[in-house]
Formats: C-alpha cells, sequence, structure tokens
C-alpha cells in the first residue's frame, strides 16, 4: 500500500463544530461507515497549527434534512443508496481533544501537552496511527509496564509505573470483568518497574501462590513468577498444607494488639451502633488498650453484668457486642499472645524490598479481612512513618516507598468509617510517608469521595451502575463522554484507564495472563541467558 | 453522439442562453447534450435546455398535408418548399466557458455572438467541461420551458456516457445534487431516478 492510500485508509472525516467541553464533532467521510467506528478509540486531528490527540467518545446518525427521515430516498436502488450515504445522510463521531503536540520547546522537552483548545473548523480527522499512539505513551522501558493495546490496534500502550506509585490507585469493574487479572498486571509491573515494595492481603488467595482463572485454569501468582522477589504470609496454616503452598511466615495476632480502632471498622459486618463503638472505647479504657479484648471476653456471668450496669451499656447492645468479639476470637490465628510480631517480620521484608503477600486461606471473611488488614497496615504504616520522619531528621535515605493493596475497598473507605480507618489516612496523605494504596473494588459507589478525588490513576473495567460510574468519574474532564466509554467496555479484558500516570484516558486490551507465553514475557527471566529460559520451559511443562 | 459538427447558428442571445436555428429541418441537437458556440474571445458551453419546428412566419401556421401521402417523407417530396418555410430551433442554456485550454463552470463575461456557429461538443471536450460540476447550481435554479429536472437528467446520463467511468461519475454528480438539494429531498429522489440508464 502507498503511504498516500494508507493515509485515505485512516482518514475519517472533518471537525465541523464543537468545544472544549464536549469534544468536537466531526462528520465522516461519505466512504466511511458509522459501522466501523468504535467508542473509545483514538484519533489524530490536523489542526492548522498543531495536532491533536482525541478519543472517539460517540457516534450518531445524521441527516441534512429532516424530511430524509421521515421520507427516506428509494434505498434499495444501490445507486441511489451510494448517492446519499454521506450527503443526505452521514454518521458523525464526538471526539474528545485530549493532548496537543506542536513544534514548540514544550513539547519537545514534555511530549504531547493537555489540549487547552479545539482544532480550527473542517480540519481533517484520522485514526491515530502506532506512531502516534508510541509518542503519546512512550514505549516500554525500565519505568514503563506495558499493560495492554488501544481497540483494534496492535501498539503497546504502557504505565509509567514510578508515577503511578507515586499515588493511591484503584482497580473497579463488577464482579467477572477482570480485576483480578487487571491487579496482577498491575503488580507485577510495580514489583518490576515501580522501585516500589507491595503489602499486599489477598483476601481470595489470588496474588501470592496460585490463582484460578474463571475457567478454572491455575494461574500463577507472584511468588511462582518471582521466587526471590516475593514473600508469602498466611494467616491458615492447614490451607497452606492443603494447597501446597510455599509459605514464608505463619501470621499471628495476638488478643493484645486488637484496638478499639480495629474493632470500630467492623461496625457495618456487625451492625454495631453508635452506643456499642462508645461501649468498646469505653471497655478500652477500663481494661487498658492490651488487655480490653480478652478481658471482656472472659467476663463470667456477674461481672459482666456488673461492667454493664457500671458503664451504662443497654442490654442489647452489650450482648451484640459480645457475641461480635467471640465471633472474633473463633478465628484461630487470633490468640491471646502471639508468639512472633508478624508486622516486625512483613516490614523485614518490606524493607529489603521484597513484597509481602498475605493470604488468607480459608478465612475469607469480610471481618476477617477488615480486622487483619487495618491492624497490620496501621502498625506497619505507623513504623514507616517513624523511619521517614528520622530519616528526613537526619538527612539519610528514605525507605523504599510501599504500596498497601486492599480488596473490598468500599468495607474500609466508606463515607462512615474512611475518616478512622488507616486507609483513609493513607489515601488522604498520598505520599508523604511513601506509602501509597492499590484500591481494589467493585462498588466504587461505596467509596468516600475524598478519597476517590485522592485516587491518582483509576484504572477501570466494565461498570454498568450509575452511581459507580460517577463514582469512578467524579472530576475527570469530560467526564459525561467518557461515561458513554466505560458503559459499552466489553465485559473481559477490556478496561479504561486515565489519570496521573498516563498522559491521557486510554481504552485497553488488557494483555494477556496466565499462558506460558505471558509468563516468559512477564517473568523475570524475559530477556536472560537460555539456559535460564530453557530451566523455565521445564517449569512449565 | 455527434462529434463536434456544426449544427445551427446563433439568433437570439443573453448572457444565460442562446437561441439558435438549425441547418437542417429537425436537426436539433439531444435534449440534454452540450454545443459550443463562439462568444467575445472565448468558446461558450450551453446545454440544450428546449428544441421547437416551428413555421419562419411567425403568424403562419402549418397545416396538416399528409392525408393521401404513404409515408411522412412523401409529405416533404410533395411540398418542397416545406423546408424553405419551417425551421428547426434550439435553446441551449449557458453554463461556462473556456479559454484556450482553460474551463470556467460559470457565465462569460459577455454572451455568444449573433450568427455565432454552434457545434456539438466531442466526447473529449464533454469529459474535459465536466471535470468540475460546479455548474449544477446554475441548472438546478433556472427556470425552464422543458422541465428543469428532466434537463439535468439528461444532461448528466449523456455525460456519463463520455467519462471513463459512467457510474462512478453519476455517483458524484448526485452527491453535488445532494447537496445543492439538501432541503429538498423528494426532488433529489426524482432526479436520482433519472439518472438510471
Amino acid at each position: 500500500m502507498t503511504e498516500r492510500s494508507k493515509q485515505d485508509n485512516m482518514r475519517l472525516g472533518t471537525v465541523i463544530f464543537g468545544s472544549l467541553m464536549h469534544g468536537v464533532q466531526v462528520k465522516l467521510d461519505p466512504g466511511r461507515s458509522v459501522e466501523e467506528i468504535a467508542v473509545g478509540r483514538y484519533v489524530a486531528i490536523k489542526g492548522e497549527k498543531k495536532r491533536f490527540f482525541g478519543m472517539i467518545t460517540d457516534v450518531s446518525l445524521e441527516a441534512v434534512d429532516p424530511r430524509a427521515m421521515v421520507m427516506p430516498p428509494d434505498i434499495s436502488d444501490p445507486f441511489i443508496a451510494k448517492v446519499v450515504s454521506g450527503t443526505t445522510t452521514y454518521g458523525k463521531i464526538s471526539v474528545l481533544p485530549m493532548l496537543t503536540i506542536s513544534g514548540d520547546a514544550a513539547t519537545m522537552l514534555e511530549g504531547p501537552q493537555p489540549a487547552k483548545t479545539v482544532p480550527a473548523h473542517f480540519s481533517e480527522v484520522q485514526l491515530a496511527s502506532q506512531r502516534d499512539v508510541e509518542l503519546v505513551f512512550g514505549p516500554e522501558d525500565r519505568q514503563r509496564f506495558y499493560i495492554g493495546t488501544p481497540l483494534d490496534m496492535e501498539t503497546k500502550v504502557c504505565i509509567n509505573m514510578e508515577e503511578l506509585v507515586k499515588r493511591s490507585n484503584g482497580v473497579f469493574g463488577k464482579s467477572g470483568t477482570g480485576k483480578t487479572f487487571l491487579t496482577r498486571l498491575l503488580l507485577v509491573g510495580m514489583l518490576q518497574k515501580s522501585g516500589a515494595v507491595s503489602l499486599i492481603f489477598d483476601m481470595h488467595n489470588e496474588y501470592g501462590w496460585e490463582g484460578k482463572s474463571e475457567k478454572g485454569h491455575r494461574v500463577k501468582g507472584l511468588k511462582q513468577l518471582f521466587p526471590g522477589k516475593v514473600a508469602v504470609f498466611c494467616l491458615d496454616e492447614a490451607y497452606a498444607r492443603r494447597r501446597n503452598v510455599n509459605v514464608d511466615h505463619m501470621v499471628k495476632i495476638g488478643y493484645d494488639e486488637i484496638e478499639p480502632e480495629d474493632i470500630a471498622l467492623l461496625r457495618q459486618t456487625f451492625n454495631f451502633t453508635d452506643a456499642s463503638i462508645q461501649a468498646i472505647y469505653g471497655l478500652a479504657r477500663r481494661f487498658g488498650d492490651k488487655k480490653w479484648f480478652e478481658s471482656t471476653l472472659s467476663l463470667g456471668e456477674e461481672e459482666s453484668k456488673k461492667v454493664q450496669k457500671e458503664m451504662e451499656i443497654h442490654d442489647s447492645t452489650w450482648r451484640n457486642l459480645r457475641r461480635s468479639l467471640m465471633n472474633l476470637q473463633r478465628f484461630p490465628f487470633l490468640m491471646s499472645h502471639a508468639p512472633d510480631d508478624a508486622v516486625k517480620n512483613m516490614l523485614g521484608y518490606l524493607e529489603r524490598g521484597i513484597n509481602v503477600v498475605l493470604e488468607f486461606g480459608s478465612y475469607d471473611d469480610i471481618s476477617a479481612y477488615i480486622l487483619v488488614a487495618n491492624l497490620l497496615s496501621r502498625r506497619i504504616y505507623t513504623q514507616y512513618r517513624e523511619k521517614v520522619d528520622v530519616s528526613d531528621a537526619k538527612g539519610n535515605k528514605e525507605p523504599v516507598p510501599m504500596v498497601i493493596t486492599i480488596e473490598e475497598a468500599h468495607k474500609f473507605l466508606n463515607p462512615e468509617v474512611a475518616s478512622q480507618t488507616i486507609f483513609g489516612k493513607i489515601a488522604r496523605e498520598m505520599r508523604k510517608y511513601n506509602v501509597t494504596m492499590l484500591v481494589i473494588d467493585q462498588r466504587p459507589s461505596g467509596i468516600d469521595e475524598e478519597v476517590m478525588s485522592q485516587l491518582g490513576t483509576k484504572i477501570t473495567c466494565l461498570l454498568d451502575n450509575e452511581r459507580d460510574v460517577d463514582a469512578v468519574l467524579t472530576g475527570v474532564a469530560g467526564k459525561s463522554e467518557l461515561k458513554s466509554v466505560l458503559s459499552r467496555l466489553e465485559s473481559k479484558q477490556q478496561a479504561l484507564i486515565f489519570g496521573h500516570a498516563l498522559p491521557m484516558p486510554v481504552v485497553v486490551k488488557v494483555r494477556e495472563y496466565g499462558t506460558p507465553e505471558s509468563y516468559k514475557e512477564l517473568g523475570p527471566l524475559a530477556g536472560d541467558t537460555k539456559a535460564k529460559t530453557d530451566k523455565l520451559d521445564d517449569l512449565w511443562g | 453522439m455527434d462529434l463536434g459538427q456544426k449544427i445551427a447558428e446563433v439568433v437570439e442571445t443573453t448572457n444565460a442562453e442562446f437561441l439558435a436555428q438549425c441547418y437542417e429541418l429537425d436537426g436539433t441537437p439531444a435534449l440534454g447534450s452540450m454545443v459550443r458556440a463562439k462568444g467575445k474571445d472565448c468558446e461558450i458551453y450551453g446545454i440544450v435546455c428546449a428544441s421547437a419546428t416551428h413555421s419562419v412566419e411567425p403568424g403562419r401556421r402549418i397545416m396538416a398535408r399528409g392525408q393521401g401521402a404513404q409515408s411522412e417523407t412523401d409529405v416533404f417530396k410533395a411540398n418542397p418548399q416545406l423546408a424553405k418555410l419551417l425551421c428547426s430551433d434550439f435553446r441551449a442554456l449557458v453554463v461556462g466557458h473556456g479559454r484556450g485550454r482553460s474551463m470556467y463552470q460559470y457565465l462569460p463575461p459577455s454572451p455568444a455572438s449573433i450568427y455565432a456557429f454552434v457545434y456539438t461538443c466531442k466526447s473529449e471536450e464533454v469529459r474535459d467541461f465536466t471535470k468540475s460540476l460546479n455548474f449544477l447550481s446554475l441548472l438546478i435554479d433556472t427556470r425552464l420551458p422543458v422541465a428543469t429536472d428532466e434537463v439535468i437528467a439528461a444532461f448528466l446520463r449523456l455525460a456519463s456516457q463520455t467519462q471513463q467511468e459512467p457510474l462512478d461519475f453519476l455517483v458524484k454528480a448526485g452527491k453535488d445534487l445532494a447537496w445543492l438539494l439538501s432541503n429538498d429531498i423528494r426532488r433529489l429522489d426524482s432526479i436520482l431516478k433519472r439518472l438510471r440508464q
């Protein structure tokens, strides 16, 4: 194909009107069918002085004369159909211009700039070429991780992982849309290219050792891919033995480690009222921060009544509180005093740059997850913060940045508890203390608005609940346009990514994870010596 | 199609059209065909939009003469004076002009010269002239003795036969008409239906 015919092939139409706020409207050329256009695709617009990059956000059918729609021409005649297509009736697409490239110094130095104007009338609009996309997202390199390809293109879309981990990020999408696979990829990317360590609270045992795809295939976890860079902690010894998981540490938590805040967080799960929460804090004051949990549970009937009376706790509140605490006591990983300090162990790994995955085994109960994730994170965060303060004071090197990954984020970050949990604090304080979060959730509307607004990069698979879509897109330029893109994502392997780590929003077909080829591409041995690759081949069989 | 044949002479002329009297009785060119006549410093192109055969004297009616004749030719054989008493003429709507090798699809600065010879256009000339169809707007907006849409359709049908890709030409012309008639879909539809060969 000649250069000229290639260009003709890419041409879509011309800009006819529009605004920066709502995007420009492009009339499709007569030869272009609306059926070959998809929302989310990239286009390049040749303005008079600049080139613009934008995303298709809507497609519509138009007629020059409304009467043509009521009394359509006789299109059963192919000749007439050919004539009226693109003239009397035509296709129109909405394009949201997002970046500009001009020959000025700023572009030369910093790459594409955010679009602050729109292309002139009748500017030519083309499908973005592979080169355009490379120019915008940059090549895969030491910082940039290949996450997927744009729709209908082969070019790699790369995320700058160093930029990504500087802020808290979110992965959203309704159940079964590929959040877990996407998160695995992101974790691999962070492990390889961000320079940060991850602490992953792995509720469903999907990231650490081995997971399962929806079809039931086994999928390798981080530890299997990067044995030297990942440590697996587990709460459930029996589970680890049963599944033959290569666990580095078993985690036990002492009652003395449980603070009233940890229980207060379980407010929704246990149906606690304000009075229950007050009672918990009262008990902590009465028995002491370290002993309150155990003491409350060991109260005999007489003592129990006495305490209840003295503290003026309503009978039903007291019964609910005790029942809830007993429910927690059932978990075998909780004991009156833990033999070793799980937090210290975890910190030891994290400081050495080794990523930590905490598998919950068969305790995938939400109360266990909330309790443990909050409890450990709080203590780790406190120690991290102290280290940062010390290193600031002494001018030493700061500790390695850390990313805490939590699932079911709305349980920790809903408006009622976000202000109390450590996660709410991390999300708000951001990277001041070198700790950020990766939140994974299927109901982003349940997450506190303030927290959502602080998320740097949002990666979202299909969402079809109006409130969830609104929550994810709050504060984003071109929100209503992106909304139509988001709600039309395919239910598998497609995601809309936007925010801090990318120059512009992008819909990607997420790269493969779970096949031997994908492991080869992702694994630490990619591009390494042949001997090592052969060894890996043996491993995969 | 007749190739560049001298067929008539301009007997009435304005900027927008000219009337040409044919040298031969019934020798008018086809409706919608292109003709050329000399103007001041240029060749003027017109599209035949109406033809007529009538008595030379305006007040004199033509009488039927063939009651006893076997064929129409016999009427002329029996009345040789008829060729001198009757004449054929046609009106051509001016659609553009040419100067040297350049063609301009708009009205010339001055009308065709009176008594200028009128020629049928050769296929190459039609092809050259119809590289641009800007003159269609002239046709669309003109009131003619014959239905304008018929003239447009006849012209495009004939012009398409001079093209290497007749259908592509018709589609291109159809699209130009669609723009011009964007507020009159029914008229567009009726012209397009007349374009089918």
